[in-house]
């Protein structure tokens, strides 16, 4: 099987995997970063959100080929220390229940707030509506976006 | 085991529960090791002062790895941050462990809470003694034993030795419930921080060294069965290992990845035996239901005589479809077969089961498998099936290695169990004024304790004891249930029959409403205005409490008073779980769809543990229920599931999702259920909004086709 060479959360990661692999599989089987989670494999759900040079894309869709020697962040690599402001506001919104898709969520609002450092309801809805929650928790995910964009509730 | 209905396992519970008082505190010192104090199963207190508190419940959102220790910590006097938690796996130490019918804090509300005065009460002795004062002279607070007296203290690490050489008292007394200081408190969830780090490990993390990964090719077809499989095609994808049949239904591919399991099912061949439902539809599914319909119903309620009233009869009939639990995340489980062992790493709301079905299918004795419980994406009632771990444990065994089993998204879909489809025929008799003088409520479903082979007393599904109550003062009404049987696999959805019934009942309370021109706020606080008990079964329903809750989420809605142009509100109540709740529903049409801006929702669910956690349920609730009302629809085709993912299957987004309002009663009765009655009140809150909007009645889910 070929080499690949990522470039992962800041460090080169080789990995032998078939070309057609979504990275999604490589993160979480190969290289055992089990934050990005499965979801749908189609691309639907959003669990799998990763940034690939800083825009996030579907994990589960991209073939590992495709993102040789790119820049790849998972939320392990989010921050240093797991304190991103995003994760703090998502702590002091409480917004996790069952968690399982909160950390793509997390790495869809942060690509967002990279681009737009103060978005507007609108805009988080736009951004966000790629993103399913089966617990319900769209109220609080948004009061957190605003909280880490330093506009308070 | 013989399979049992949720409602069997939730009450064995229950009486394990009182049995447990005694039951559960272990002989001392044996499991106190290393000078630690474990005076029972829940709770140990180490010397440096670390006290860990066991949850025999599984966390799937709902927030018992929190709620449940604030309860013991309340009364153990801890300090909230020495609390650590660890999770049971299946035990034989805590009765049963099933998490389902909203019945964790309330089943283990007893036990946590004496399991916590007990430890207190010795560790005030092992002070008294040590300072050979009064116990009475002493008291316990914030993980320490205090002497005012003589302002000295003890930690409960320095008295965990001694603690741990007292008996244990069978009685300790209880708090108040106004001395509380962590009950009835927001506190942060403990399992936030590693959920939005990623570092939270549900079932689908779990790595065993070694481990592969498997998928499993299932009939489409309802009960249709594996005629041959040739795998020379898949055996040419790298990584593939074992390929081969797992009981009568499913192929296993196994391989060193889950890509590579993906990609050896794709290309495996396989001949179908079709069987005998493949020729199922859901328009053949909803005809035998109204077909049945007037069959002879089983009695779930009577109160005089329905067939004496007369005045004015009103009818109408109601239908609903399955529906999907899709819970993010899909199935899987891991297990690790070794001849004589097979531990397990589930992500299961029903460890015990997983354990016991585990031992029968793979013929170990039940002693013989570990299981261990993970968190878990989501669970909404499928994790009360054991067939992942079943699955996960036969896989290992053919293969002989330690193996992840996954299902694919649309595996979950296709595969699943799945809430029954319903009928609904209601009828009421209404006097001069439009009030009610009978009311009758036939409910046409299939049963699932029934399907899994445990049919309830006198054909009642058990569940249905508890799921369709009708808790307003009628002189004559009536609730029949009406059994059949569908070929479809059948599960505990959120809520189970409480959907179904409550959408009928209160979507028909309703239009008896807008026959009579009264306003339907009104109208249901008439049919509550009496405080009157309503004995369903073992449940006694308090016209009072249900009032309180109506009147709580009317008033918190503005009902009655101007809205924004173009909206409109409707209003619905029901109890079930022993809770009592109401929603006010304010929405918009747009081209001719509803559009839901705002859900206020009020609950008596007696004590409430953690108002954080329990607006959580209430908002998870509402948009879980929003789902399944716009478009949670499951239909059959050539028997086989037509849904496949979320294009087809579609839950709510972002860009639909309303504001929802959580408002609790203050209460200090025991604390009731919270994780499924938010559901039910929501389908029909919003169809009467869109009935107040258009005027035109919606009898069947899904709203939007």
């Amino acid at each position: 099987m070929p080499d690949f060479t990522l470039r992962v959360n800041g460090s080169e990661r080789k990995v032998s995997v078939s070309p057609e692999t979504p990275l999604l599989w490589v993160l979480r089987d190969t290289l055992q970063l089990t934050g990005t989670k499965f979801g749908c494999g189609a691309g639907l759900c959003g669990a799998c959100t990763v940034h690939l040079e800083g825009v996030a894309v579907r994990s589960c869709s991209t073939p590992v080929s495709q993102v040789a020697g790119k820049n790849i962040t998972t939320i392990e690599g989010l921050s240093p220390n797991g304190l991103h402001a995003l994760q703090q506001a998502w702590i002091a919104e409480q917004v996790p229940q069952c968690g399982y898709c909160q950390t793509g969520q997390i790495m869809a609002a942060a690509a967002l707030l990279a681009k737009v450092p103060q978005p507007s309801d609108e805009q988080i809805t736009k951004t966000m509506t790629g993103n399913l929650c089966r617990c319900g928790t769209y109220d609080r995910i948004r009061r957190a976006i605003h909280r880490a964009a330093g506009g308070g509730q | 085991m013989s399979p049992l209905s949720r409602r069997e396992f939730v009450t064995m519970g229950v009486a394990a529960g009182a049995g447990l008082v005694i039951g559960f505190y272990l002989p001392h010192g044996s499991s106190a090791g290393s000078g630690a104090f474990a005076p029972n199963a829940y709770l140990k207190i180490a010397p440096d002062g670390k006290i860990t508190v066991v949850v025999a419940r599984s966390e799937m959102g709902q927030g018992v790895r929190t709620s449940l220790p604030m309860i013991l910590a309340e009364e153990l006097e801890a300090n909230w941050k020495d609390i650590v938690v660890e999770q049971a796996g299946a035990s034989t130490l805590f009765g049963d462990q099933t998490t389902g019918g909203s019945a964790s804090v309330r089943t283990t509300w007893d036990p946590m809470r004496k399991a916590g005065a007990a430890a207190r009460e010795m560790l005030i002795s092992a002070a008294a003694i040590k300072w050979g004062v009064p116990r009475a002279s002493c008291q316990a607070q914030n993980s320490f034993v205090v002497h005012a007296a003589s302002n000295r203290r003890l930690s409960y690490g320095e008295l965990a030795k001694s603690a741990s050489a007292l008996p244990v008292p069978t009685d300790p007394p209880l708090k108040q419930a106004k001395d509380y200081q962590i009950v009835g408190k927001s506190l942060p969830r403990i399992d936030t921080p590693s959920k939005v780090q990623g570092t939270a490990e549900f079932g689908i993390d779990f790595h065993v060294p070694g481990m592969k990964y498997a998928v499993l090719a299932r009939c489409p077809v309802i009960g249709g069965r594996v005629a041959s499989f040739d795998d020379k095609e898949s055996r040419k994808i790298s990584g593939v290992g074992y390929v081969g049949k797992i009981g009568d239904a499913a192929v296993a591919v196994v391989a060193d990845s889950v890509w590579g399991a993906m990609e050896g099912r794709r290309v495996l061949n396989i001949q179908w035996d079709e069987g005998p439902n493949k020729d199922l539809t859901s328009a053949s599914i909803y005809d035998a239901l109204k077909k049945s319909a007037g069959g002879k119903g089983a009695t779930l309620y009577s109160a005089g005589d329905v067939s004496k009233a007369s005045g004015r009869r009103i009818q109408a009939a109601y239908q609903l479809p399955f529906m999907a639990h899709a819970a993010m995340e899909p199935g899987n489980c891991t297990a690790d077969f070794r001849g004589s062992s097979c531990e397990l790493w589930a992500p299961t709301q029903v460890p015990q089961d997983v354990r016991d079905a585990v031992a029968q299918a793979t013929g170990l004795a039940a002693d013989q498998v570990k299981v261990n419980v993970t968190l878990m994406g989501g669970g909404f009632g499928r994790r009360l099936e054991h067939d992942y771990g079943v699955e996960a444990a036969l896989v290992s065994k053919a293969a002989n290695v330690p193996v992840k089993v996954i299902w694919t998204r649309e595996d979950d879909m296709r595969n699943s169990t799945y809430r029954p489809a319903s009928y609904h025929l209601l009828s009421a008799t209404l006097d001069g004024a439009g009030w009610p003088l009978a009311f009758s409520h036939r409910i046409v479903s299939p049963s699932i304790s029934a399907q899994k082979g445990s049919p309830g007393d006198g054909g009642i599904d058990p569940d249905l004891k508890d799921e369709a109550s009708l808790i307003y003062s009628f002189p004559n009404s009536s609730v029949e249930y009406v059994d059949t049987t569908t070929p479809v696999p059948l599960g505990w959805m959120r809520s189970v029959y409480a959907l179904q019934a409550a959408f009928a009942s209160e979507s028909f309370i309703d239009e008896l409403a807008a026959a009579a021109g009264k306003n339907p706020l009104d109208y249901r606080l008439h049919l509550l205005a009496k405080d009157e008990d309503i004995k369903y079964f073992d449940t006694v329903w308090h016209t009072a409490r249900m009032r309180g809750a109506l009147q709580l989420a009317a008033e918190k809605a503005g009902w009655g008073k101007p809205l924004a142009a173009g909206h409109y509100q409707g209003i619905a109540c029901f109890g079930c779980f022993n809770s009592y709740m109401a929603e006010v529903v304010e929405i918009s049409m747009e081209n001719d769809q509803p559009r839901v801006h705002r859900v206020v929702a009020a609950v008596d669910c007696g004590q409430v543990v953690n108002p954080n956690i329990l607006e959580q349920q209430i908002q998870g609730g509402v948009i879980f229920a929003l789902t399944n009302a716009l478009r949670g629809q499951i239909t059959i085709d050539k028997g086989r599931v037509a849904q496949g993912n979320f294009d087809d299957y579609a839950p709510i987004r972002m860009n639909e999702a309303p504001a929802v309002e959580a408002y609790f009663v203050p209460s200090t009765e025991a604390p009731t259920g919270v994780g499924e009655p938010p559901v039910p009140p929501l389908a029909p809150a919003l169809c009467n909004a869109i009935f107040a909007a258009t005027k035109k009645r919606i009898r069947a889910l899904p709203i939007l086709t």
